[in-house]
């Protein structure tokens, strides 16, 4: 076959994003073969469980696959897991493994995420049970090395939702947890002062130590155990330190390739509405995808399953010449203690709030954001109700009427939407 | 063990066997066409919405408060809907039929 003949779509990344991708460009019609590589050996699986119910749970066997095997097989999707892209050759449509391996495509899907930061603390490198925690393997690790570990002291760097998520899994399991932020407040980038200070609260009742404005400067090894140090001179023993500061974005795969990486300071591999890099034969999808967000006017980069699973639909329709136009409204969830936090839409940028708090349960409330009168986002503490309304006024764009929404004598309804 | 049967959008009707986990899982776990569960069993994203069989409903029980206020982000909702990541599988729900709405 000569190159020119490839009709293989070949999909880089086999976490939510292309394996969704995968499943979809077959479902719209792709004739030709479609492999799917990652260098992660695990037959594909949900990430957002590892740091929730999946490492609280004592059954190893509890399902984290995205799809079974057969599943592939069947609609013959083929696999290469525990492989590694090295590089992209555009000149002669190929892609090159790190085994040496050369694949012909006819169109690539790049789905490789991201990775976490490793901040560059003194000794980190050298110290005792140091661990990150995007993959199943790195779970595995921490499982083993909590369970073997007699005191039990976590110390998490870190105060986002990868660490505050494991800080509730590892306290949940017995474990002297304490976190270190270097933010003057927990989910300083991501969220609100008061969902901050709510979940601060939330993590303290439960027992975990938050330290806030706390900036890690080295990690001294004592043998089994670390003492973590920070630059105000106080100093947390740890027998298991978890780092969850961040992450960064897998996208030298595609600036090898000559494809655009960033506009302006952040990266990520640029695509248009289509999730088509600036060469047509090559999308992008997921948390390494630069995307403009019509609804926001914004260019962005999501690290959510919602983006990953929407993204991996809207490349493979387009991949197969249909017409798809990535226009979602982005959602999160989290799950911290007995607490579920649903998240719709984006907050950056708000002016002012309104706070719903509901008579019958005071665990249960959501914070509506605002820029002026235009709502931008809801987050919902235990009330799926407020969600799927705030879902609802963002997808037609409501005006809000901000009185009768703080009226919690007032059951939340749709009476909330001026007409 | 039970066994459930699923009909989907375009009328197939298939019934699987097991007897643990969720509803949810067993339909991804057989490629059930319209099951998605893209949260992974956590009631967060409405992929996994099913109407049981009428005659069926007392088998199944009804939905939580949670999942009933996810139900309505889809417009398909009505009386005998489901989220089946919420739905547990044990003896008691043998034979029960689920349509899938998704």
């Amino acid at each position: 076959m000569s190159l020119s003949e490839s009709s293989t779509c070949i999909i880089i990344g086999a976490s939510h994003g292309g394996v969704t991708a995968a499943f979809a460009v077959r479902k719209e019609g792709w004739q030709g073969d479609i492999v799917v590589i990652d260098s992660d050996p695990t037959l594909p699986y949900h990430r957002p469980p590892l740091s929730k119910a999946y490492l609280t749970s004592d059954d190893s066997n509890h399902s984290l696959s995205l799809k079974p095997a057969a599943s592939y097989e069947k609609n013959n999707i083929t696999l290469l897991l525990g492989k590694r892209v090295d590089s992209i050759k555009r000149e002669n449509n190929s892609v090159i493994l790190d085994n040496g391996e050369v694949l012909h495509y006819k169109k690539i899907i790049i789905a490789t995420g991201a990775r976490p930061f490793i901040p560059p603390i003194q000794g980190i490198a050298q110290a005792a049970n140091v661990f990150c925690l995007r993959t199943h393997d790195d779970v595995e690790k921490i499982r083993s090395a909590f369970s073997t570990s007699d005191k039990k002291r976590v110390v998490i760097i870190g105060g986002g939702y990868i660490g505050l998520e494991t800080a509730a899994s590892l306290k949940k399991l017995g474990g002297h947890v304490t976190v270190l932020e270097r933010e003057p407040k927990l989910l300083a980038r991501v969220t609100s002062p008061e969902m901050s200070a709510y979940f601060q609260q939330l993590h303290t009742s439960n027992g975990v130590i938050i330290n806030t404005s706390k900036n890690v400067q080295s990690i001294e090894s004592l043998g089994t155990s670390n003492l973590v140090h920070c630059d105000d001179d106080s100093n947390y023993p740890a027998d298991i330190i978890i780092v969850g500061v961040g992450v960064r974005v897998n996208q030298e795969l595609a600036e090898q390739a000559g494809l655009a990486v960033d506009i302006g300071l952040i990266k990520g591999v640029v695509v248009n509405e289509q999730c088509q890099t600036n060469d047509a034969n090559i999308y992008a999808i997921g948390d390494c995808a630069y995307h403009h967000n019509p609804y926001y006017d914004r260019w962005l980069r999501l690290e959510s399953v919602q983006n990953a699973v929407d993204q991996g639909k809207v490349a493979a329709a387009s991949l197969c010449d249909k017409p798809a136009c990535y226009s979602a409204i982005p959602w999160f969830w989290s799950d911290q203690f007995d607490v579920k936090l649903q998240m719709v839409g984006l907050a950056t940028g708000y002016d002012n709030f309104v706070i719903r708090k509901e008579i019958d349960d005071e665990n249960k409330f959501s914070v509506w954001y605002f820029l002026q009168d235009r709502l931008l986002a809801v987050d919902a503490i235990n009330h799926a109700k407020a969600y799927v309304l705030g879902t609802k006024c963002l997808k037609v764009n409501a005006n809000i009427n901000k009185e009768v929404l703080a009226d919690n004598t007032v059951e939340l309804s749709s009476d909330i939407m001026l007409t | 063990m039970a066994k459930v049967t699923f009909i989907t959008s375009d009328n197939e009707e298939i019934t699987l066997e097991s007897d643990s986990g969720s509803v949810m899982e067993l339909a991804v776990e057989h490629g059930i066409e319209g099951i998605d569960g893209d949260c992974g069993g956590v009631c967060s994203c409405a992929t996994c919405h099913v109407h049981v069989a009428p005659e069926h409903q007392s088998k199944v029980g009804a939905a939580s408060e949670i999942e009933q206020d996810m139900l309505e982000l889809d417009d398909n909702a009505n009386e005998f809907s489901r989220l089946c990541c919420q739905i547990e599988i044990t003896d008691e729900i043998d034979g029960v039929i689920l349509r899938v709405a998704g």
